[in-house]
């Protein structure tokens, strides 16, 4: 078993998903001959032809409109939009069409398709390519949004997405395409879509992430660990719909909770998860539940990029702060 | 170094390039044969039938939303020739992406008026179509159905299947980048699809003018590469003719682009007031060349129809737009539940405590 890259197990997600499943087909700008700006499609071509592996006009639009029409028809595409900054394009079909089919039509028809494209900063890219904006499609109706964190988890939750009877919006940490190897095992099992991981476990405080900031968020559970407070990490993964239950078992554990995020503060998901602890968790917290995210700020350009992303620095500031609250 | 010619305006002149294709002239003399096939009573008084019976249908539709009893609705009035003709241009088994005003085609292919109805009125069930069960629901968005168009082509091309698939904008459309990315990708990848354009000559207020410099719509196809047309769309003979030449050659990997131009005779829909915008004048004048009446007109002369013909049928239609509306008007409504229940396939269990709220009363 070959230790591979969060980038390498989405590519062999859609090999194994399009070997099993002669409806899937990928598309997307530069995913055929290129096998993506990333490589995240890369040998589909040469495996699966042309007429499963389309390079497509420039055009977001067309992408998931078209996208729309094979779903509507049988197929399962898996569409790539080459950076999440690019998809604005693409919002009008996502919002009105994809994510809506099957309730206008009361399922009549039905928009198997997955979207999925990079997200977030620590590549050093261009203006417009670092973005997280993953709360804009949790806030649609219809729409699951999946964000793995690990290359097992991304081929996982890749197979589940493909495999879904519905649209989802499958956001790929551009930051952790390569950081990280792992070994994963080509065996063909999806993972559990709308559920969280619990990536570590401990009694004093939970720390809920995902994507790339679960790496920043374990380092800051390792510190932890050497200053004898036991953080309790989870990986939200699903982001919508929402598997709150395993965040409010792990809260009425520990009785405190610290959200990491790299979307900006205001509007951010982790406000969601806050409100919810709130509602149904209010009573088994002990202190009150702190956001580290990015700040309210356009995504700078790469000479500061750093300056936005949550440090471990911060998120073990506001996690010790929450543990000795009184 | 000096360019070695200016650079001049385009030359596409419409009467060259873009003619309109008609039989019938605007009083409904014939000025060229019929084409094969359609010169034939049984044929011409379906279409007749058709738009008649969509006109009737706008006509009930209107007056139930002005009793309060449809929600907002987009009547096609005027627009008949074109609706009908797209209609009984397409196989049974093509696919149909309409606009919103598209109700002649969809009632051609098999939707229901109460399921129209129902979906004016604002029930989802309107477009679970027990008729044509592959065809989209209307779009409201206006030009997005056309990149759906280029995925359902691209279906039947993949699956080798002589069906095409079938998109109605309206002339505010060609304005989007939808449209022109549909109907670009059809080009590049040879798809069997057809885009007609139901250029009824305003936008809301906006007439043709404001939304585009070219003299035709037709002539967007050349920078897509595909082929274009145009057809006097209040001639039901030249657009069944058109565009079933149209689906043909799409079958054939060519697709294609249909203007149609017609006349919206009404409203915009049924919250707008048209005199706002738009000169009486203007619009009776246009009576004089609607579809229905051309038509009507070129059967009388043929003595086809006469007044016992025009009598019965009226009767007809209006009694099967009655049963329609009391079908519609008696259907029990939705369980307040249905709004959770066809979200995702399965109900995630977050939501499942928001539909228990609803069912339970506490919403």
């Amino acid at each position: 078993m070959a230790e591979i890259t969060l980038v390498e197990a989405v590519a062999m997600a859609q090999v194994r998903a399009m070997q099993d499943d002669p409806t899937v087909l990928v598309l997307g700008e530069d995913v055929g001959r290129d096998g993506g700006v990333f490589r995240a499609t890369d040998g589909l071509l040469e495996r699966f032809g042309p007429e499963r592996v389309i390079d497509t006009p420039l055009a977001e639009g067309l992408i998931a409109g078209m996208s729309v029409g094979l779903a509507a028809q049988g197929f399962r595409p898996v569409a790539e939009i080459q950076f999440m900054g690019f998809v604005y394009p693409a919002i009008d079909q996502i919002v009105n069409h994809a994510s809506r089919l099957r309730n206008r039509t009361r399922g009549r028809l039905s928009c198997p398709m997955v979207l999925r494209m990079p997200m977030g900063t620590g590549i050093k890219a261009p203006e417009h390519h670092s973005e997280s904006m993953e709360a804009m499609f949790a806030h649609v109706p219809g729409l699951r949004v999946v964000i793995p964190s690990s290359p097992m988890r991304a081929y996982g939750l890749l197979l589940a997405a493909i495999r879904d009877p519905d649209p989802v919006i499958f956001l790929e940490p551009t930051r952790i395409y390569r950081a990280v190897r792992e070994e994963v095992e080509d065996h063909g099992e999806a993972a559990e879509l709308d559920r969280c991981f619990v990536l570590r476990e401990g009694g004093d405080i939970t720390l809920v992430t995902w994507g790339a900031m679960t790496r920043e968020t374990l380092a800051a559970a390792d510190a932890l660990a050497e200053e004898g407070i036991h953080a309790e990490v989870i990986d939200v993964a699903t982001i919508k719909p929402l598997d709150e239950d395993t965040i409010l078992q792990s809260v009425g554990k520990t009785g405190r909770c610290v959200i990491v995020h790299e979307a900006a503060l205001t509007g951010g998901f982790g406000g969601e998860i806050a409100a919810r602890l709130a509602d149904r968790g209010l009573l088994s917290l002990t202190a009150p539940v702190r956001r580290v995210a990015g700040w309210d700020t356009v995504m700078p350009l790469p000479r500061m990029e750093d300056l936005y992303l949550p440090s471990v620095a911060r998120i073990l500031k506001a996690a010790r702060e929450t543990v000795s609250y009184q | 170094m000096k360019p070695e010619t200016d650079i001049g305006t385009p030359d596409l002149d419409p009467r060259r390039y873009w003619p309109l294709l008609r039989y019938l002239d605007k009083a409904g003399a014939a000025i060229a044969p019929l084409p094969d096939g359609l010169d034939d009573r049984d044929i011409l008084v379906s279409l007749y039938r058709a738009m008649v019976t969509t006109r009737t249908f706008d006509q009930k539709a209107v007056s139930l939303q002005r009793t309060g009893r449809l929600g907002t609705y987009a009547s096609s009035l005027g627009q008949e020739a074109v609706s009908v003709g797209v209609g009984a241009s397409m196989h049974k088994h093509d696919v149909l992406l309409p606009a919103f005003r598209d109700h002649g085609t969809m009632l051609w292919r098999g939707v229901t008026m109460t399921e129209i109805l129902q979906y004016w009125s604002g029930d989802e069930r309107g477009c679970d179509f027990a008729g044509p069960r592959e065809d989209f629901p209307v779009a409201i968005p206006v030009a997005s159905q056309a990149t759906h168009a280029v995925g359902v082509a691209m279906a039947f091309q993949l699956r080798k299947e002589p069906r095409v698939a079938v998109c109605i904008v309206g002339d505010g459309a060609t304005s989007k980048g939808d449209f022109y990315e549909a109907i670009n990708a059809c080009g590049v990848w040879k798809l069997p699809a057809v885009f007609v354009i139901n250029n009824n000559q305003w936008a809301i207020s906006e007439p043709t003018r404001m939304q585009t410099a070219t003299p035709t719509l037709a002539q967007k196809a050349v920078a897509a590469g595909i082929a274009g047309s145009r057809v006097d769309g209040n001639d039901v003979v030249a657009v069944h003719d058109v565009v079933s030449r149209a689906l043909d050659e799409a079958r054939r990997g060519r697709p294609q682009l249909v203007e149609a131009l017609t006349y919206r005779l009404g409203d915009h829909t049924t919250a707008d007031d048209a005199r706002r915008y738009r000169d009486d004048a203007e619009v009776s004048a246009r009576w004089q060349e609607e579809p229905i009446l051309r038509l009507r007109n070129y059967l009388v002369g043929r003595d086809w129809w006469g007044k016992a013909d025009e009598e019965a049928l009226i009767r007809e239609v209006r009694a099967e737009v009655d049963r329609a509306a009391e079908a519609y008007l008696a259907l029990p409504p939705q369980e307040p539940t249905a709004i959770f229940d066809y979200l995702h396939e399965t109900l995630p269990p977050s939501l499942a405590g928001q539909r228990r709220m609803v069912e339970d009363g506490d919403g």
